[in-house]
C-alpha cells in the first residue's frame, strides 16, 4: 500500500500548497484526483513520487520510506514528455534505461521498432508519451501517478494509451493515480476519486455526479 | 469568408546527408468557413492542422512546395495578401504561448497588435485595454510578463491580440490545451463570441468534445487529409449520422461515450 500522511508543502510566505494531506492507494487500484489549475495536483505527485521532500508527514510503500536512491517505486508520468526525456538520446536508449521491455509490452503500446533510432523530437507527443509511460513500467515499480498524460492527445491515441497500461497494471497489480481535469475520464478509469481544493484533499464536489451525459448521448445536444 | 480547395503542401527531409526528398503532410485538403461560423478541424497529432494554419497565414518555412487555391473574401490569397492582412484581417492565435515576447507586459504587446491593426498610436492602450477587460484580465495580469501568467491568462492574453486586430478570420490553433474546465471554456467561450460578432473562427484542436459545443461544422482530418466535413450535430448517439469510420471512431472512443474503438479490444470498464 501507498500511504502518505500529514503531508506539508509550501514556499515561505505564502499559505502552504498541501497541508496535512493524508492518502492511501492499494495494489491495483485505480484512484483519481481533480482540482483546478495550481490546487497542487503536481505538487502532490512529485511528493509521492519522492522528487520533493516533504516540509511534514512522510509518504511509504507497504512500510518501508521511499528509497532514497535507485529506481523508485512510484515513478511520475509527466504531462508533457518531450521535458521528460533527453533530447540527446536516442528513444531506445530513453525507452530502455531502467528495463527492457518486452516486444509484446511495445507492440501493446504501439511503439514502432522504426522508432528506437529516432531522436525525441521526431517522434510526436502522443508517440513520446507512450515510450514515457512504457519507460517508466520497469519490474520494481509498484504505483504510477499519471499527471494528465492524456490531455494533449486524440480520443483514439487517448484510449490506446489508457487501454495499454490498464493491462499493464491489472497484470502487475500496479496501483495508479490518475490526476486529471476530465471528470469522465476519471469516471471511466478510477473506482474511487479524490478533489484537491484549498491544499487539503476532499471528496469530489464539483464533478461528483455521475457523468451529465449517459454513454451515447451527445454533450453538443445538452 | 474563407474558401481552400484542393490545398497540398510538401515539406522537405533529408533522406541522406545531400538528399533532400518531399514529404507530403498535406494532400487535398478543402473546406470553407463562414462568416458567423465556428468551423472546427479535428485531428490526432501529425494530421497536418497546424500546418494548415501555417499555410493559410503564410508562415510556413521557406523550402515547402504549396499547390491548390485559397480564396478570402472573394480573392485569392497569395503570399503577398497573406503579408499584408496578417494580423489585420487574417489572425492567429498560436498553440504555443512562446509567441508572447517574453520581455514585455501585456498590455504593451496587446497594443503593439492594435498598433499593426491600424488604431493610431494614441488611440492603441485605449482599445488594448478594453480589450484586456473584455478578457478579464484585471490591472496585475496587464503589467505582467508572460511567465508570470498562468496558462489560461496568457491564452486569454493571445484571444486579446486577436480581439483588437478585428479581424475578419480568426484562427485559433489548440486553445484549450493545459487548461483546467474554467479557463478552458473561458476561452472557448470567447471564440464563440467572435463568431457571434460575425467573424469567421477556424478551431484548430484534437479535443472533438470541447470543440463541439461551440462549433457549427467539424473537419475530421487525418494524416494531411480532410475525411468528412459534417454539422456538429452529426456527432450524437452511435454516430450513425457521421459517413466515415474513422471519424465514427473519434466519437465513439471519447469517455463520455463508449471508451472503445472497433480495432482494439473493448475498454475495461470499472465503474
Amino acid at each position: 500500500m501507498l500511504d502518505a500522511s500529514g503531508l506539508r508543502y509550501g514556499v515561505a510566505g505564502q499559505p502552504a500548497v498541501l497541508d496535512d494531506v493524508s492518502l492511501t492507494l492499494d495494489a491495483g487500484e485505480w484512484l483519481g484526483l481533480d482540482g483546478v489549475s495550481g490546487a497542487g495536483k503536481s505538487t502532490l505527485g512529485h511528493l509521492l513520487a519522492g522528487h520533493l521532500t516533504p516540509q511534514a508527514g512522510t509518504v511509504t510503500v507497504d512500510g518501508a520510506p521511499l528509497p532514497r536512491r535507485g529506481l523508485r517505486p512510484v515513478q511520475w508520468l509527466p504531462q508533457s514528455p518531450e521535458l521528460a526525456v533527453n533530447p540527446r538520446w536516442r528513444v531506445k536508449q530513453i525507452l530502455e534505461e531502467a528495463w527492457t521491455p518486452p516486444d509484446a509490452l511495445r507492440d501493446a503500446f504501439g511503439i514502432e521498432p522504426a522508432w528506437m533510432n529516432r531522436f525525441p523530437q521526431a517522434l510526436s507527443g502522443g508517440e513520446l508519451q507512450r515510450v514515457c509511460v512504457l519507460r517508466a513500467l520497469a519490474p520494481g515499480v509498484r504505483y504510477l501517478v499519471a499527471d494528465e498524460i492524456s490531455s494533449m492527445l486524440d480520443p483514439l491515441t487517448q484510449l490506446a494509451l489508457w487501454q495499454g497500461l490498464r493491462r499493464v497494471a491489472d497484470e502487475r497489480q500496479l496501483g495508479v493515480l490518475v490526476i486529471s481535469h476530465d471528470a469522465a475520464l476519471l469516471n471511466r478509469l478510477c473506482s474511487r476519486r479524490l478533489t484537491l481544493s484549498d491544499g487539503r484533499l476532499r471528496p469530489p464536489k464539483r464533478y461528483g455526479a455521475p457523468p451529465a451525459t449517459a454513454p451515447g448521448q451527445s454533450p453538443a445536444s445538452r | 469568408m474563407l474558401q481552400i480547395d484542393d490545398l497540398s503542401l510538401q515539406l522537405p527531409y533529408y533522406a541522406s546527408w545531400w538528399r533532400r526528398q518531399w514529404a507530403e503532410v498535406l494532400a487535398g485538403v478543402s473546406l470553407d468557413v463562414r462568416p458567423g461560423e465556428v468551423h472546427a478541424v479535428i485531428g490526432a497529432s501529425g494530421a497536418g492542422k497546424s500546418l494548415l494554419a501555417h499555410a493559410l497565414m503564410g508562415l510556413l518555412p521557406a523550402p515547402h512546395r504549396q499547390a491548390g487555391h485559397l480564396t478570402f473574401k472573394g480573392q485569392p490569397l497569395t503570399a503577398a495578401r497573406q503579408r499584408q492582412l496578417r494580423g489585420r484581417e487574417l489572425a492567429l492565435i498560436p498553440q504555443s504561448l512562446s509567441a508572447l515576447d517574453p520581455l514585455v507586459r501585456s498590455q504593451r504587446q496587446v497594443r503593439w497588435a492594435a498598433q499593426r491593426a491600424g488604431h493610431t498610436a494614441a488611440r492603441a492602450p485605449h482599445t488594448a485595454n478594453q480589450a484586456l477587460a473584455h478578457y478579464q484580465l484585471d490591472e496585475r495580469a496587464q503589467q505582467a510578463f508572460p511567465h508570470q501568467l498562468s496558462g489560461g491568462m496568457a491564452r486569454r492574453v493571445l484571444t486579446a491580440m486577436a480581439h483588437v486586430s478585428s479581424a475578419q478570420l480568426v484562427i485559433a490553433d489548440e486553445p484549450s490545451v493545459g487548461l483546467d474546465p474554467q479557463q478552458r471554456d473561458r476561452v472557448l467561450n470567447a471564440l464563440a463570441a467572435l463568431a457571434r460578432e460575425g467573424k469567421a473562427v477556424l478551431l484548430i484542436s484534437h479535443d472533438l468534445r470541447h470543440a463541439l459545443p461551440i462549433a457549427q461544422r467539424v473537419t475530421i482530418m487525418r494524416q494531411g487529409r480532410c475525411l468528412e466535413t459534417a454539422p456538429a450535430a452529426a456527432f450524437e448517439g452511435d454516430g450513425h449520422a457521421l459517413t466515415t469510420r474513422y471519424a465514427q471512431a473519434l466519437w465513439r472512443a471519447l469517455p463520455d461515450n463508449h471508451f472503445t474503438s472497433p480495432v482494439t479490444q473493448p475498454a475495461p470498464h470499472v465503474a
